[in-house]
């Protein structure tokens, strides 16, 4: 794009957006014949960084992501793929021999978006280069004819072309243009910042790109349930759920631990929000290293905590109450705090099972629902929960004995009881409403299950991301560059200067501005005029004027 | 007042928004169809001083801009009223100046909505989706009236009240959400920021969807008039409705313009949300499914303004582009919210 032709023809009226003249050549390229492999690789590569291929492959990395929102994806739901694959098997293998439940991360997802960056790469890198050096070229010499060009003026004065071309490099020189004078004209050009915001633009999210690859490579990321009085050390089997990078090495967890004090949760307690949650608060205890000292922290939502180099996150919370199991003998079989997931988000029903594999002579499982605040349903025949706080918490509970089967080897939810109704038996008469405190008999002196109390957990999520901050700067970048391309245009001006008849000094101005024509080419001219042709004192501002601007557009 | 107070007064204020902006929007297709006599005269004149004051406004610093502005503004009724002197003696109603006082009636009536919500919740007013949508038609109708006064666009003012009714209509009847606190997660100062960026861009896009509409329909009509197919078809039936409509190109300039202004902001609402969710869930971008549709609309967005300057792909597909971007904007809107459960899920 740097003879003037080009420009002329490519002008249309948005600036910034014009395709570089290197993504617009699809059509006349040959298709190599008999070229050899040298020849095929050029054309390939011409192909890849044109215009058509680009929109092409955005086009298809739209196209791809779609599948990732309709479709669980593994990375964020595996129990709903699980459960997909359960109910769809015929069509569910086949989805996932294409990936379709890792979009993000499939081989096909990551085809399209590297030639994407590739094609981007290979178009804007060159760019790049070449607007590095005409950046330092001198501006183009003027063009012929100036009066072709879409803004362009002509006058005269007595002043000597010397004199009126050093006035137009002080002029343009004034406006912040480059300007180079030979040959009796001078050329000036600015506005090279939009190119630049462009190519920023570009690069910054081919660093993004990266950034995010570094992230993946180097980070982890794990999920952890810490009940209330319990401590988290930062180690890999403390972690209910951990997804490292694959550059990963454990050996870079920090050491630290987390030890959660006190959940709390508020709720609206009046008007037709109640129930809803207004805020959550995590009283813990940390230390950056095991012998460091301990610092007191309220974790909240939306405000991690820094800590080793990791982010804590607080992501959600629950019940966890706490049972005494004791079996036929009288023995206490199990003694703990077991967390609960929530059946329903407005009031925390929630369910959770209780495995004693310790009881004798049989094992004893329980399945559990909780009511926070329990309440008879509107037709009396129901429990439900009222308030998501526990008010007034009831558990009921349904008792097996017989297998567990946690000896079988192979791994077990600890929210599910597996083989009822073949290992497992449910007990006879086995079901039982309990409040805090209360202690339930199982019929035929099988043993007991006591309720002791409720606690709360909150859910943690650990994070180690290296690729962060260089993805915020390059995001900011990719921001700017994408606001400046849209608002700085180039402009080119161009001044001749040569005698004339009777010995005055003709002048003439072109400009050539991507996009429309501006007035500022007006303001140039009246300044180049000078004291000259001084409007008269009763005379309006000229440049003004909605039909007289000093110059006529040719748009 | 009392938050109930106030929470009533945004209520109220709901309704005369809607039905100001339903006055509005007989009267601006009142003024496309039959404003005056002589129409397609007055459309011709102002379409070129249009054209001429386009060219200034689109650089011009602040001042320049009002200037030209009042320029063409003077112009054009100029050109109008010497169209329509003939029949001067028959009682007119300005459809025109009606549908824009009802307009900034509509506008001025519809920020008290929003005002008075958020006082009453004592947080941004925009925490569930009857108060999103209501935050959005506010955002399309402010940027068609800058628009509008900008670029002398007032034939927008169909297709965007028509948008800002239903919009408003499907928000009270079937989004309505009494004032409340807002989700732990949703309590923090991004929602000022990620979410305004959002709304902004949101109902600018709206306005560069409707004009890439109008520019479908002018640019079958015009394809139809320099077919010549005769006088007849290619006079008569554009001179109906389309003949206040400026030429295709320009509506096609418009939209990109608008999508110009629009497409950095969006932009910056997804990163200042990857921003967020970073604080908020602990990742920046996790493919949820509403960070897949934002991400999905950027990029047909970005496809759009990549069409628009490669040769062969400049016009009507790249418009389909527009309007095919503008539909993920919607289903990113709607159809994520209630299909889909995610992060995002404020239903």
């Amino acid at each position: 794009m740097t003879d003037t032709k080009d420009d002329v023809k490519d002008s249309g009226p948005e600036s910034g957006t014009q395709a570089p003249a290197a993504r617009q050549a699809p059509e006349e390229v040959p298709r190599p014949r008999g070229l050899g492999p040298a020849g095929w690789l050029r054309w390939g590569w011409r192909q890849l960084t044109t215009m058509r291929t680009a929109l092409i492959l955005l086009f298809l990395v739209a196209l791809g992501a779609v599948p990732g929102s309709i479709l669980p994806q593994r990375g964020q739901a595996p129990e709903k793929v699980a459960a997909y694959l359960d109910e769809h098997r015929t069509l569910g293998p086949w989805l996932d021999r294409f990936s379709m439940f890792d979009v993000f991360a499939a081989p096909w997802f990551a085809a399209i978006y590297i030639l994407l960056f590739v094609s981007l790469a290979g178009c804007v890198i060159p760019r790049a280069v070449k607007h590095y050096r005409s950046m330092r070229a001198r501006p183009p010499a003027a063009p012929r004819n100036l009066a072709r060009l879409p803004q362009s003026a002509t006058f005269e004065t007595d002043a000597s072309p010397e004199d009126v071309l050093a006035e137009a490099r002080k002029a343009l020189r004034g406006r912040r243009f480059r300007v180079d004078v030979s040959s009796g004209a001078a050329s000036a050009e600015k506005g090279y910042l939009g190119e630049t915001g462009n190519l920023l633009f570009h690069l910054a999210l081919l660093a993004l790109l990266f950034a995010l690859g570094i992230g993946n490579l180097f980070g982890y990321r794990g999920d952890v349930l810490l009940m209330e009085g319990r401590t988290f050390a930062n180690s890999l089997n403390q972690y209910d759920q951990f997804t490292p990078g694959r550059a990963f090495d454990d050996g870079e967890l920090a050491p630290f631990t987390v030890s959660l004090d006190d959940f709390k949760a508020e709720y609206e307690t009046g008007g037709d929000k109640r129930g809803q949650a207004t805020e959550f608060n995590a009283k813990i205890r940390y230390r950056e290293t095991p012998d460091g000292g301990q610092k007191t922290h309220d974790l909240q939502i939306n405000h991690p905590l820094k800590v080793g180099g990791a982010k804590v996150y607080l992501l959600g919370h629950g019940y966890a109450p706490t049972f005494t199991v004791r079996d036929a003998k009288g023995n206490v079989a199990f003694q703990d705090s077991v967390p609960f997931l929530e059946m329903e988000p407005r009031n925390l029903t929630s369910e959770g099972v209780i495995k004693a594999p310790d009881a004798e002579p049989d094992q004893l499982a329980f399945y559990a629902i909780l009511w926070p605040t329990a309440m008879a349903s509107e037709d009396g025949k129901q429990i439900v929960s009222a308030f998501p706080a526990p008010l007034r918490p009831v558990i009921t509970i349904t008792s097996f004995k017989g297998d567990i089967g946690l000896d079988s080897g192979s791994p077990q939810s600890v929210y599910k009881l597996e083989g009822i109704g073949t290992t497992l038996q449910p007990v006879k008469d086995g079901q039982k409403l309990l409040e805090p405190g209360e202690t339930f008999q199982l019929p035929g002196g099988a043993g007991s299950v006591t309720f002791d109390g409720l606690k709360e957990y909150a859910t943690l999520s650990v994070n180690h991301d290296p690729g962060r901050i260089p993805a915020l700067v390059a995001a900011i970048l990719a921001v700017l560059g994408v606001a400046t391309s849209f608002m700085v245009r180039r402009r080119r001006v161009w001044v001749r200067a040569g005698a004339g008849e009777g010995g005055r000094t003709v002048v003439e101005v072109g400009g050539l501005t991507l996009g429309s024509p501006t007035s500022e080419f007006d303001d140039i001219v009246t300044a180049l005029r000078g004291p000259e042709r001084e409007p008269g004192p009763g005379e309006p501002d000229e440049p003004r004027e909605p039909d007289g601007p000093a110059t006529e557009s040719k748009e | 007042m009392s938050n109930a107070d106030l929470a009533n007064l945004s209520d109220k204020l709901m309704l005369t928004t809607v039905v100001m902006y339903i006055i509005a929007l007989v009267a601006y297709a009142a003024d496309m169809g039959f404003g005056r006599r002589g129409a397609a005269t007055a459309a011709e004149a102002r379409a070129s001083v249009q054209e001429k004051a386009e060219a200034k406004i689109l650089v011009g610093p602040g001042g320049a801009t009002d200037a030209d502005g009042t320029d063409a503004t003077e112009a054009t009724e100029a050109a109008a009223t010497a169209a329509g002197e003939d029949d001067a003696d028959r009682p007119q109603v300005d459809w025109a100046r009606l549908a824009i006082f009802l307009s900034v009636l509509g506008v001025g009536a519809h920020l008290g909505v929003l005002v008075s919500r958020g006082l009453s919740a004592s947080r941004w007013p925009w925490g569930n989706m009857y108060e999103f949508l209501t935050a959005i038609s506010f955002a399309a109708v402010t940027a068609f009236m800058v628009v509008m006064f900008r670029y002398r666009a007032r034939f927008l003012g169909v297709p965007v009240m028509f948008a800002a009714v239903i919009a408003l209509g499907v928000a009270n009847i079937w989004l309505y959400d009494s004032v409340g606190p807002v989700t732990p997660a949703l309590n923090s100062y991004w929602i000022a920021i990620h979410v305004s960026a959002a709304i902004i861009a949101t109902g600018a896009f709206t306005v560069a969807g409707a004009a890439t509409i109008l520019y479908f329909l002018k640019s079958r009509e015009e394809a139809r008039a320099s077919a010549g197919t005769g006088v007849a078809t290619g006079v008569k039936v554009p001179g109906g409705v389309l003949a206040r409509v400026p030429s295709a190109e320009s509506l096609d300039r418009l939209a990109m313009r608008v999508t110009m202004f629009a497409f950095p902001i969006w932009t910056a609402a997804i990163i200042m949300g990857a921003i967020w969710a970073d604080q908020a869930w602990g990742r920046y971008w996790g493919w949820d499914p509403k960070e897949i549709w934002s991400f999905v609309t950027w990029i047909i967005y970005a496809a759009y303004l990549h069409a628009r300057s490669t040769a062969g792909w400049k016009g009507r597909k790249a418009a389909f582009l527009s309007l095919l971007a503008f539909a993920a904007l919607l289903f990113n809107f709607f159809g994520v919210n209630y299909m889909f459960s995610g992060l995002h899920s404020y239903a």
